[in-house]
């Protein structure tokens, strides 16, 4: 999302010039939906309205797919974090958009460890970010176990990126296999302000969320505020477990995070975490993976809650699935469930698998575990299924295109 | 020698035999991932492991240890091992 704007102040000039553009024609945009999962790839291909889908798939069928992202800066090159029950990972690479495919020269892979020292092997590649607009075919990833990378040659060839993989203070961080998600700690989040590559955060679970204004050579810890399960210290970097941050695009000053412990807002140059999920309905509540921001509005936010009770089934409340949205920066929320199963839908949506697209209006995208996508036209208002018996999703992106 | 390849790697070889060469399997992975770039590391992760999945026989035996020595009359047999949904 390398979106060159300013602070929210200008969105009053962004506003006259797009109805200066909208008197001009321009082509209509199509949006793919990238859908990664645990046995393959999908490509959802939209009418300019956004009403006609076709299926394209699968590609990489019964190969297990983190994340597939498209390059907004070429608007054609997608990457895809790939492995298989056997087989080792890495990145293929598409210039056609998926007509074919090609495989990283170099994947991502930690430093070989000293003779009689334990090293880590990466398991698989977890997240996939663009770097800014003016790092053409520069692209972040990050790994489980948890580890930061970078290719600067549109994702043929990656190294490790900071000094944080082999630090001390960050393995300990960063945990082992052992400590929280299910297949391994992940590295997440990558995020670019788009008004400075040099400037950029991500985030870990567990391990909390890190921020480097000076291109990865060092790095402030970014957890006040944020909470942490009852009986652990909340200084500790390990125990912070951010599900999923976004930035705005139209105010890079503000971030959204959904944390295993409730959603936060953040407002910079202020390093402390507002804990804006309090106004969440209480029968809700505030647990859930993604976190999703509108591109022209800061204060719009979507989440899609799960189930953080007792056991923390992490399933759609009462079975009744539902985004919320917030209009205001998080001082209230409204349930967006027109269209969606209203009992008996135990659905669990990942950290990945919600999104926007960039459409007036925006267009929301749904991926659940039991393999079906959902989409609103209208920002949720109403939903419509767009596709279903797909394997367990894993991550839903969405790609515009010419 | 002779080398047997698992299914999920014939997108690199091909053929499910292929002939490759070396004195270790070090040496045998070497010349695989030459001949057949990005091979080796779907199947030795960068700390010279081999992957949970993925299993080495050398005339019917299972070796563990990839400087296992050959001998060119050998055949090597790459397994996958993978169990689950």
């Amino acid at each position: 999302m390398a979106v060159t704007t300013k602070k929210s102040v200008s969105r009053k000039k962004k506003t006259a010039v797009r109805s200066k553009r909208a008197v001009r024609p321009t082509p209509p945009r199509r949006v793919v939906v990238l859908v990664a999962t645990r046995k393959g790839v999908w490509l959802l291909h939209s009418d300019t309205a956004r009403k006609t889908w076709r299926v394209d798939g699968p590609h990489f069928l019964g190969h297990i797919i983190n994340h597939v992202v498209l390059d907004p800066r070429d608007g054609r090159t997608l990457l895809a974090a790939v492995k298989t029950g056997h087989l080792g990972p890495t990145i293929f690479r598409s210039t056609n958009l998926g007509r074919t495919w090609k495989e990283a020269a170099k994947p991502p892979a930690f430093a070989k460890a000293p003779a009689g020292e334990k090293g880590r092997a990466v398991d698989h590649t977890f997240w996939l970010t663009p770097c800014h607009a003016n790092e053409p075919n520069a692209w972040y990833a990050g790994t489980s176990p948890q580890g930061l990378f970078r290719s600067d040659d549109g994702g043929d060839t990656w190294k490790a990126f900071s000094y944080i993989n082999d630090d001390a203070q960050y393995r300990t961080w960063m945990g082992s296999v052992q400590d929280g998600t299910p297949d391994g700690p992940k590295m997440h989040s990558i995020i670019v302000d788009p008004r400075d590559p040099k400037h950029f955060y991500f985030a870990m679970s567990g391990g909390g969320i890190h921020e480097s204004v000076d291109g990865g050579r060092s790095f402030t810890l970014l957890v006040k505020g944020m909470e942490v399960v009852a009986g652990f210290d909340a200084s500790n970097a390990a125990v912070h477990d951010p599900h999923c941050v976004r930035l705005c695009p139209s105010n890079p000053d503000r971030l959204y995070q959904q944390n295993h412990c409730g959603i936060y807002r953040l407002d910079r140059p202020s390093t402390e975490w507002v804990r804006i999920g309090k106004n969440m309905p209480k029968r809700v509540g505030d647990i859930g993976f993604p976190m999703v921001v509108h591109p022209r509005d800061d204060n719009t936010a979507w989440v899609f809650p799960m189930d953080g009770q007792t056991v923390w089934p992490r399933t759609s409340p009462e079975g009744k699935p539902a985004a919320y949205v917030t209009r205001n920066a998080g001082k209230t929320w409204q349930r967006l469930d027109a269209g969606l199963p209203k009992s008996q839908a135990w659905w669990t949506v990942k950290r990945q698998a919600m999104t926007a697209d960039t459409r007036n209006p925006i267009g929301l995208y749904v991926g659940t575990t039991g393999g079906e996508v959902w989409m609103s036209r209208d920002e949720g208002k109403k939903w419509v299924c767009i596709a279903r018996n797909l394997p367990e999703i894993y991550a839903v992106e969405v790609a515009e295109i010419k | 020698m002779k080398v047997l390849i698992p299914s999920p790697l014939l997108s690199y070889t091909n053929a499910g035999t292929v002939a490759a060469s070396g004195a270790t399997l070090t040496e045998l992975l070497a010349d695989l991932d030459r001949q057949y770039p990005g091979l080796r590391f779907r199947v030795i992760d960068e700390q010279d492991k081999m992957r949970a999945h993925m299993r080495f026989f050398v005339n019917g035996d299972q070796v563990f240890d990839l400087a296992h020595a050959l001998r060119p009359t050998d055949a090597v047999t790459l397994v996958q091992a993978l169990s689950g949904g």
